[in-house]
């Protein structure tokens, strides 16, 4: 079979049209931050999510380490359970602080992790015991109304 | 007597549209049983591949290009309200990547190319050409329609893909380089916010079922067209608001389903 | 000569919806003869051709074709059966979308494995029997009439078939044109060695070309013969059929109310 002028043009359709879904994966998309190599799974559970979401970053000093894979609800402690998947590079302390944090006042909440000082370090499939819940507006605005009230 | 002939109508029209709707149905299983041959002999399809994709790709890239700038002031003069002009690079890629891209390029790949299937498919079939293959013992579900059909729909995802690419270049262009919303919070915002399976893959999805019920509608009206120059006429144009009609629901659809919850 | 016979049309029946259409029709096709079927407009000429190929089914008979039960072959059987059968479509319904060269190959390249070269020489020597060698990178839209109708003929005869269907092989073609195909008709047949079954309204012509005539009107069978006990025929239809007269047993009137009735005059 030879070729023709209309295979070119339908290769250079097809690989354009492949080319503009790998620019949307990458370049639009996360795809890019996606494939950390080789990672591990973590928990924990918090009063109140606020707004996270699956998918959402966990940063530590500002560093995406990780992303959220899960979210339920334990009908044991009533708590809101995350499950976390952690790049293999980066180790914690038994001690770390799991915050939910905004990125500025309206942006996207993330996870951040604040290590402490133990030596022993966090295991695949551990719990992460010290959480801070994320801050939710509505309760701030209530206790900063009550403690006026209390105050005056 | 106008009351029963009225509902005899009605009636004639129901039972008429549940028949069209089984033989419709039929005939998309036909196309799929078909298949073989498409890809047996792949030129089939690259040949189709020219005359619906690369033909639509000048509309598809302009139309994108436009659709991008409009989105970028519109977004620009949206958000600056809320000081949140940075979010422009999301509000841009979002909005195409899950639904402008896949439904305007589906809508354009309707009119441009679903159109010209039919006509073509109902010209061969008022000339007697779908006939004379017939005789000639050759299959012209094989041979002419299946082959069209999957040319359209490797089509439509390569086009929106491509529409959606050149609409986030058009918010770049309006929003970056002409309105100076600043170049890095644009680019990082928007890899924020859009996720690679969420948002894209979801969004490929939908083009795939796009490209299948555009194509399906436009080789069915153009197959089943009567072989006179309104009959072919007609099914042009039903091919056209159909085909239009089936990508808004079904994109209504792939959305709840999608997007739901969050 | 009945053993001869290549098509043997039994007793069919045929009817649209409720509108019959053909009754009670009997037709021997023997070997290596071209024979004609006439009849007026919509008397069901293109409807008997459409059941030699197998796209409709007779309502009661049969068409057996080469020792084979049509409407007896499943879908497999059917094509093969198609695969030794030509048919020429009225206005040559060449594909528009390929080239004169791809229209003669194009049942080559669909049912053999024949090489490309040879497919080559094969539909440069059939448009050269139908005298077009020349036009084989031309589009059927490039073609005149009777040119796209000798470039059907040739895709039609592409497989060396061994029946050979014409549907209105004259329409619409100018006298030069039309002596031209009645000719090809004629000199492929025998070259072939096929049989042909011409269905026609041009009396004139096919009386020249063709071996034995049927006469349908109303779905039966009313005159047959060779064409020499045709133009002798005192039959008052053969008679106004061949002669092209306005009124006759075929009446120039459809059927309808009384004239005057109609206009509403007082007689």
């Amino acid at each position: 079979m030879e070729r023709t002028a209309l295979d070119l043009w339908v290769g250079l359709f097809v690989v354009a049209g492949l080319a503009a879904l790998v620019v949307l994966a990458l370049k639009v998309g996360n795809l890019s931050t996606y494939n950390m190599s080789e990672t591990y799974q973590l928990q924990a559970y918090f009063s109140n999510i606020g707004g996270l979401k699956p998918q959402a970053s966990i940063k530590s000093s500002g560093v995406l380490v990780g992303r959220v894979t899960g979210i339920t609800l334990d009908t044991e402690r009533y708590e809101a359970k995350v499950m976390m998947s952690i790049d293999q590079r980066y180790q914690f302390p038994k001690d770390t602080f799991a915050n939910i944090l905004t990125s500025g006042l309206l942006g996207e909440q993330y996870i951040g992790l604040v290590p402490g000082g133990e030596t022993e370090l966090l295991k695949a499939d551990e719990v992460i015991k010290k959480t801070q819940s994320a801050v939710v507006l509505e309760d701030l605005i209530g206790k900063f109304l009550y403690s006026k009230a209390d105050g005056s | 007597m106008p009351i029963t002939k009225g509902l005899r109508t009605i009636g004639s029209r129901a039972v008429n549209a549940v028949w069209r709707t089984g033989y419709a149905t039929r005939f998309f299983l036909m196309i799929l049983f078909y298949s073989g041959t498409s890809f047996r002999r792949f030129h089939l399809i690259v040949k189709e591949l020219f005359s619906s994709g690369v033909m639509s790709l000048i509309i598809i890239l302009v139309a994108g290009m436009f659709v991008g700038m409009v989105l970028g002031l519109q977004g620009y003069e949206t958000l600056k309200r809320y000081g949140s002009e940075s979010a422009l690079g999301s509000l841009v890629a979002l909005s195409l990547v899950r639904e402008l891209g896949p439904v305007l390029a589906a809508l354009l790949f309707a009119s441009r190319a679903g159109s010209a299937m039919t006509a073509e498919i109902g010209l061969m079939k008022a000339t007697e050409q779908i006939s004379a293959m017939e005789m000639m013992a050759v299959n012209p579900i094989a041979r002419v329609v299946a082959p069209r059909f999957w040319a359209g729909v490797i089509s439509v995802p390569l086009l929106a893909a491509l529409f959606s690419v050149m609409g986030v270049f058009g918010g770049y262009v309006v929003g970056v380089v002409l309105i100076g919303v600043d170049a890095g919070s644009f680019w990082s915002q928007m890899q924020d916010t859009v996720d690679f399976q969420h948002d894209i893959l979801n969004g490929v999805i939908k083009s795939v079922v796009f490209g299948v019920a555009v194509t399906a509608i436009a080789l069915f009206e153009g197959y089943d067209s009567p072989p006179t120059a309104e009959g072919v006429s007609g099914a042009t144009t039903r091919t056209v608001v159909q085909s239009s009609l089936a990508i808004l629901i079904l994109d209504f659809i792939l959305t709840a389903f999608m997007f739901q919850g969050d | 000569m009945s053993s001869q016979a290549l098509v043997e049309i039994h007793e069919v029946n045929f009817a649209y919806d409720s509108r019959p259409i053909l009754n009670g029709i009997n037709m021997t096709f023997p070997k290596g003869k071209v024979i004609a079927i006439m009849g007026g407009s919509g008397c069901g000429k293109t409807t008997l051709l459409r059941l030699i190929g197998g796209a409709l089914k007779p309502a009661h008979g049969y068409v057996q074709v080469d020792g084979q039960k049509i409407h007896e072959l499943d879908r497999q059987g059917l094509y093969r059966m198609r695969r030794k059968m030509g048919m020429l479509f009225q206005f040559g319904a060449l594909f528009t979308d390929m080239s004169v060269y791809d229209n003669v190959a194009f049942q080559m390249r669909e049912h053999t494995d024949l090489p490309e070269e040879l497919i080559h020489d094969l539909v440069l020597m059939k448009l050269h029997a139908v005298g077009l060698r020349g036009t084989h990178d031309l589009m059927p839209a490039e073609l005149s009439g009777g040119m796209a109708r000798r470039v059907a003929l040739a895709r039609t005869v592409a497989l060396d078939p061994m029946l050979i269907m014409y549907d209105e092989p004259f329409a619409g073609l100018d006298p030069i044109s039309l002596s031209v195909v009645g000719n090809l008709i004629r000199s492929l047949n025998d070259a072939l060695g096929a049989t042909s079954v011409v269905v026609t309204h041009d009396v004139q012509e096919s009386l020249k070309i063709v071996d034995y005539i049927y006469f349908i009107a109303d779905g039966v069978i009313v005159a047959e013969g060779t064409p020499d006990e045709i133009r002798a025929s005192d039959k008052p239809f053969v008679h106004q059929f061949v002669h092209g007269e306005m009124d006759g047993p075929v009446p120039f009137h459809y059927p309808a109310s009384n004239y005057s009735q109609d206009l509403n005059v007082q007689a």
